[in-house]
């Protein structure tokens, strides 16, 4: 578990915290959407981040990073130039091809978009022969991050529709909760999604009630990760081990888990 | 006398004298080993690495009780202390270890191996619930995707020569968990005490090529059917003497079953979350990362240390940790010893060696929770 060292290439700054970084690293093969490296500072320590980019550029990795402690401020104040500890790909991430011959649906809450762009982009490539909608939801107008894509996204097809808790006068968009603009069907639905953990409850509940079978929800999880290799224990949900077994599982697994309280 | 070299194939048995043990310790250390082996020291039966065989202990007894251990000179037997505070986790999965280290410079940063372990354990007089616990952490630390290299180059040097045990602690439940108390595969060496005084001999039963390779420096003889007959009495009678037992059949399950039961909040009551069963339990792994950098801040190593589920720490998220309750941290860590593990690794997290209940300051006992937990509430 050897890490290589990255360099920073470019900075795109995507909401307040949060900003994108385009990586050049040497052992980067690519990986499938939804996996996550590690990244690291001397000094600082090491965090799990997923990959938001470049699953198909060996050589080249995008990371979208907050800055919320000391490890992702360090990250997310890098310039370009500036060198960084990589070590990845881990975990299991999406399984797009759970959708071969459904309609798609992806919810988005704040920076779990993030890991979402792999999937979208896949699915952008797809998205004339079947439908394909994508809704995000974000604290604020000036939290909507990736607001580069989202023209590409339409281009290809996708229905895209957005919402925020809070909007200051002017916003001509929606204000609401991103469950709300939630659909699916007719037909099989496989559905991903990606946000605060709670957000991911209330979205999971509000697909299964339009019918999409529990089995075909797929959530991305949280939990404390120092090794990413299934050897420190801190990301154990109860039997399952997040880094090795996750981050991306399907609410028929995930929902026992979520249920109990401080697991 | 028969080459014992040339018939001591696996499966086969032995004897030698009582003197043998301080032989084969020899041997061992002759061959550049480090030998590590019961000592008594402070108070208690530890196993550290020894530079002469008289250090290895002899003539004690423990007694081991739910919060209490205390060592008595008793007799000249070299093995009838049982297991004493120290995992052989230690070893091989040592508290703190330099992973690599990191140099900044105007460059970039350079990162530096650090080389892998050079040992070469011989782990003399290892219990068998002890000797399950490595095999179970052997599966977890390098039966994975991603097996631990620092391991498993400790790993692979490592001669264990296990000893069967003929007494049983107050604490022990390995007869309930399958793991002992007489080892029948993983071992180099098995060695088996019988009779006492002058009558000390010991039973050798061969693991492996190299557990027969040691045979020579020996002078062992063919076992006899009474020798044998004499071990198997012994392993019996220690394990009816274990007053303590885990049912197995249906424990993960119920264990499951009970994420929600009240008996959590009255364990949490008396827990101080003092971490001290996952230091002492031989197959806990859990271990946390840390950066340790020189004053400049140019040099940085990135260094693993043992880490317990019982530190509110361990699940921090940012926003605070999952685990905020004493309750949801108990709950976790006899959950994943008696249920979780089977889903993660395919066995239970628990051989029996009942440490955990001994050094636990207020003497909780995994047996009566987990006893407790299987018992629907009135
Ligand atoms: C699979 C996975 C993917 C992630 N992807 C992203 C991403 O794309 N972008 C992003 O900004 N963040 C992501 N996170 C969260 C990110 O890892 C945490 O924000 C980060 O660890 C916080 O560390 P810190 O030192 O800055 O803050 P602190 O809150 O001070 O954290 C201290 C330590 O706790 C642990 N920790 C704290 N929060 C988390 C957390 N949420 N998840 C795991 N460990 C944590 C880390 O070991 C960290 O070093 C992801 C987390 C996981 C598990
Ligand atoms: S849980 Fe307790 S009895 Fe079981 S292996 Fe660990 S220390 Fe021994
Ligand atoms: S169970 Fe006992 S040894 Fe373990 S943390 Fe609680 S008080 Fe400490």
């Amino acid at each position: 578990m050897l890490p290589g060292v990255g360099r920073v290439l470019s900075c795109r700054t995507e909401a307040p915290d949060v900003v994108t970084h385009r990586i050049a690293w040497d052992g980067w093969e690519g990986c499938a959407p939804g996996q996550f490296n590690m990244l690291g500072l001397p000094g600082l320590g090491e965090v799990p981040i997923s990959v938001s980019g470049g699953t198909r550029t060996p050589g080249e990795v995008l990371h979208t990073i907050r800055a919320v402690g000391p490890v992702s401020r360090g990250l997310a104040a890098l310039k370009p130039g500036a060198a960084l500890t990589m070590r990845g790909p881990y975990g299991r991430g999406w399984p797009v091809e759970a959708a071969d011959g459904a309609q798609v649906t992806i919810v988005a809450g704040g920076l779990g978009l993030a890991p979402l762009r792999p999937v979208i982009r896949h699915f952008a490539e797809t998205a004339r022969a079947r439908r394909v909608r994508l809704v995000i939801g974000a604290r604020s107008p000036a939290d909507l991050g990736f607001l580069q894509d989202y023209d590409d996204w339409r281009g290809a097809g996708i229905d895209l529709a957005l919402t925020v808790d809070h909007a200051p006068p002017g916003w001509p968009g929606r204000v609401g909760v991103v469950t709300d603009l939630i659909s699916a069907g007719p037909g099989r639905t496989v559905a991903y999604v990606c946000g605060p953990e709670i957000m991911m409850r209330v979205s999971a509940m509000r697909l299964q009630a339009l019918g999409v079978d529990a089995g075909d929800i797929f959530l991305s999880l949280e939990r404390n990760m120092k090794c990413g290799a299934g050897l420190c224990g801190h990301c154990q949900l109860g039997p399952v081990l997040l880094c090795r077994d996750g981050p991306v599982l399907d609410w028929a697994r995930a929902r026992p888990l979520m249920m109990v309280e401080d697991l | 006398m028969p080459d014992v070299r040339q018939s001591g194939a696996m499966g086969e048995a032995f004897v030698m004298d009582g003197g043998g043990i301080e032989r084969l310790a020899a041997h061992l250390l002759a061959e550049g080993r480090s030998v590590v082996a019961p000592v008594a020291r402070d108070g208690a039966v530890v196993y550290d690495a020894i530079e002469d065989p008289a250090e290895i202990a002899r003539g004690v007894r423990i007694d081991s009780r739910p919060g209490h251990y205390r060592m008595e000179r008793d007799g000249t037997a070299w093995f009838d202390h049982v297991i004493g505070p120290t995992p052989w986790k230690r070893f091989l999965h040592p508290p703190r270890e330099t992973l690599y280290s990191m140099t900044r410079s105007d460059d970039g940063i350079e990162v530096e191996a650090t080389p892998l372990p050079q040992a070469s354990f011989a782990f003399l007089g290892v219990r068998p619930c002890d000797l399950a616990a490595i095999g179970v952490l052997d599966r977890v630390m390098t039966g994975g995707a991603h097996p631990d290299p620092r391991y498993a180059a400790r790993r692979n040097g490592t001669l264990i020569i296990a000893v069967n045990c003929r007494v049983s602690a107050e604490t022990c439940f390995c007869a309930s968990m399958g793991s002992g108390p007489r080892a029948d595969a993983g071992y180099d060496l098995a060695l088996s005490e019988l009779g006492t005084g002058a009558q000390t001999r010991f039973l050798i039963e061969v693991g492996s090529a190299a557990g027969s390779a040691l045979l020579e420096a020996l002078d062992v003889a063919p076992a006899t059917e009474a020798d044998l007959a004499e071990a198997r009495w012994n392993a019996a009678a220690a394990a009816d003497a274990q007053t303590r037992a885990i049912e197995t059949e249906g424990l993960a399950r119920d264990i499951r079953a009970a994420a929600e039961h009240p008996h959590w909040d009255e364990v949490a009551t008396r827990c101080l979350n003092c971490t001290n069963c996952t230091m002492v339990c031989p197959t806990c792994f859990c271990s946390t990362t840390v950066e340790v950098s020189d004053l400049t801040g140019a040099h940085a190593e990135r260094q693993q240390r043992w880490d317990s589920c019982f530190n509110v720490g361990f699940s921090h998220l940012h926003g605070g940790a999952v685990r905020q309750s004493g309750r949801a941290r108990y709950r976790q860590w006899l959950t994943h010893k008696l249920s979780t593990w089977e889903d993660q690794f395919g066995e239970l997290g628990c051989t029996g060696c009942g440490r955990c209940i001994a050094w636990c300051p207020v003497g909780i006992d995994i047996t009566e929770e987990a006893a407790s937990l299987r018992r629907t509430e009135p």
